[in-house]
């Protein structure tokens, strides 16, 4: 016999798959009143609008499609977590404000004015449940780049202050200090000498003039600090002229993680004065997938003009170095996999440079099922790994990834994004997993021929 | 003026005027919001060249995508297939197009017509039940899904049941048919089966964005 606590009411006809909104905190910044925070949160996505992204929002069929390529829900079975529902609110008042036929939309009251409650509860969506992976872009049967969508909405929520706690804190660290890590230039000039004595090798900082600007990204200064000395090993041995410098070295780019464009660009115009100053021909970017996106394809349109030097992902470099034969390295007897951090492959088009510095390597290389492009996120991107209430899922996420290595049974996992390094060492912690991830960059560098390294 | 003489009258042609000026409306809106420059460095050239190819790659699912979305897939390819052999391979329907185009093209028999139509009909019910029982369906979908849903199968509906009469005047049936065309007609620039020409859009101009970043399309 059971009793029912009268307390409760005893729902039996509640649908069981019925939309559960997510029991999270709902963080804000700021004292605006709720109006306010909508008004920004809307205007702040609609106003860089153009013919790609509205068309995006015209276009969706509602096919439900990008739910089988999205991590999120097809390890939880839950249709909030369907990519294009997180930009729903968005879509909404798209169609019901500057869409061609917004004047019928709010005539006929046929789209429901967005609320505060309603941005509260989507914090959860935009932010804890999407890495901005874009494996969903890739299934829209309309050629929807639904990720490019949810960055656009962190535009309006950041400056509504709807934003998670942690994540904001990071970014407005790394605003406030130049690095979300609180490294200043003289702990990053420290760290760099530590190393240096370290490794037993030659770092060049501050240098005046050089071709090559090399940056870091602060994970790998404070967590994996070798990267710094496997970065100088290889610009040593490939001969460049090269240097760090104190006046711009963070490479990650949390303005852009937490949606806000002016943090985004004020990081970007560090790295980009300093490659200025020093009349660098070349920036390479240190293994850090949003970085990449960050510099590569939006850090010229943060400079308003061309950028007057290349930018290469790290992975880019050594392919090129390797292809060329600026450096040589000795073969590594060694099954490996890879995965391919999103920002670097599947958004950023370097897909092939990290296979052909595996070729160089003479590994064993197990390619993923499904890897490369379609490779599944790690599930820490998008700034993702800083919200700690966003764990449990993101935990439960990276069994995907686990199972996708586990089948490959290589050596060694390898990859080239210390974000998404983090991501795997903490879910290695957490499940007590047997592969610890590795850099591609230092396998390249401990594997370097006699008198290079 | 009785029913058939409306339908294929005035409602057909007010129809058509609203069927242009609507998706003239909805394509100049979106053509025309304003674009920013790109100044990243391209990594590939990318042009009509990458919109076309992706307009016409994501007509097929990539690999890994392929089982889960085998089902909406393959009953959506039947029910545009159809729609198509049904709109523009009945000989009726051609000999129509012939009055205002001024040519004809070859036909198909009846009976592969309506084949094809009872396909696309068997199809749009086969989404419309995947809609209403798959919770993430249910959840995205609004009045637009259902409606063009509806909208779009019947004429398609009323055309088979021409031959079929049921008790009903040809010439009823035939208007009520075309009202169904003009419903077809008119609704399709205001709601989702705008995506007739908005694919090109949305495919095309991501086509370009990522050919250009040498990424995965």
């Amino acid at each position: 016999m059971t009793t029912v606590d009268g307390r409760h009411k005893l729902d039996r006809e509640a649908e069981r798959l019925a939309y559960k909104p997510p029991e999270v905190r709902h963080d804000k910044q700021g004292d605006m009143d709720s109006n306010e925070r909508i008004d920004k949160a809307m205007w702040n996505f609609l106003k860089n609008f153009n013919t790609q992204t509205a068309s995006y929002l015209d276009g969706c069929l509602h096919c439900g499609m990008c739910a089988d390529a999205c991590h999120f829900h097809v390890r939880t079975d839950d249709p909030q977590y369907t990519p294009i529902w997180k930009i729903e609110l968005f879509k909404r008042t798209y169609k019901r404000n500057v869409g061609p036929f917004a004047f019928f939309y709010r005539l006929l009251g046929l789209k429901r004015k967005v609320t505060i409650e309603d941005l509260e509860e989507w914090q959860h969506l935009i932010y804890d449940s999407c890495t901005v992976c874009g494996r969903c872009s890739l299934v829209c049967p309309m050629g929807i780049d639904i990720a490019g969508l949810v960055s656009m909405a962190r535009h309006g929520m950041f400056k509504a202050g709807l934003i998670p706690h942690e994540l904001h804190e990071v970014a407005k660290r790394a605003a406030e200090t130049g690095t979300p890590l609180g490294i200043t230039p003289d702990k990053f000039e420290d760290r760099v000498d530590w190393m240096a004595d370290e490794h037993d090798v030659e770092i060049p900082m501050d240098v005046d003039k050089a071709d090559v600007l090399a940056v870091m990204s602060s994970i790998e200064i404070q967590k994996y600090p070798q990267s710094i000395a496997a970065t100088a090993k290889i610009l040593n041995a490939a001969g460049e002229s090269w240097t760090f410098r104190t006046d711009g070295f963070e490479a990650t780019n949390f303005g852009l993680l937490s949606g806000n464009p002016e943090w985004q660009k004020t990081a970007s115009m560090k790295l980009i004065d300093a490659a200025v100053k020093i009349g660098a021909k070349t920036l390479v970017l240190p293994e850090c997938g949003h970085a990449y996106m960050a510099l590569r394809w939006m850090g010229a349109n943060m400079y308003g003009k061309p950028l007057p030097f290349k930018v290469l992902h790290i992975s880019e470099y050594l392919a090129d170095a390797l292809n060329t034969g600026k450096i040589t390295v000795k073969k590594v007897d060694k099954s490996v996999t890879y995965h391919d951090p999103c920002q670097v492959s599947r958004r950023g088009g370097a897909t092939q440079a990290a296979r052909d510095v595996i070729r160089h390597l003479g590994v064993d290389f197990r390619e993923m099922e499904y890897g490369g492009d379609y490779n599944w996120c790690c599930g820490g991107g998008g700034g993702v790994v800083t919200i700690t209430r966003a764990d449990p899922l993101r935990h439960r996420v990276f069994k995907l990834k686990m199972d996708q290595v586990e089948s490959t049974e290589a050596d060694e996992l390898l990859s080239s994004c210390a974000n998404c390094r983090q991501s795997f060492d903490d879910c290695q912690e957490h499940f007590g997993w047997d592969y610890t991830m590795g850099s591609l960059m230092e396998m390249v560098a401990e594997n370097l021929e006699e008198g290079q390294s | 003026m009785d029913l058939l003489e409306f339908a294929r009258g005035p409602a057909l042609q007010w129809a058509a005027y609203i069927l242009v000026a609507g998706s003239i409306w909805r394509i100049v809106g979106i053509l025309l919001l304003k674009e920013k420059s790109d100044f990243s460095e391209p990594r590939k050239r990318a042009g009509l060249g990458s919109a076309l190819k992706v307009v016409y790659t994501r007509s097929f699912t990539a690999p890994p995508f392929a089982k889960a979305t085998m089902y909406p897939k393959m009953m959506a390819y039947v029910q545009h297939v159809g729609l198509f052999a049904v709109v523009f391979l009945f000989v009726p329907h051609i000999m129509f197009f012939k009055g205002f185009l001024g040519f004809e093209w070859p036909g198909l028999p009846n009976s592969v017509i309506y084949v094809f139509g009872v396909a696309a009909v068997v199809a749009s019910l086969a989404l419309l039940i995947r809609r209403v029982t798959s919770p993430v369906l249910r959840l995205i979908s609004n009045f637009d899904d259902y409606f063009s849903g509806f909208v779009a199968i019947l004429p398609i509906a009323t055309g088979l049941l021409i031959p079929v009469r049921l008790g009903i005047r040809y010439e009823d049936l035939l208007a009520i048919h075309i009202l169904s065309v003009v419903l077809f007609m008119i609704w399709l620039p205001f709601g989702k089966l705008g995506h007739v020409f908005l694919v090109f859009i949305t495919r095309g101009t991501t086509g370009i964005a990522f050919e250009r970043r040498g990424a995965k399309t």
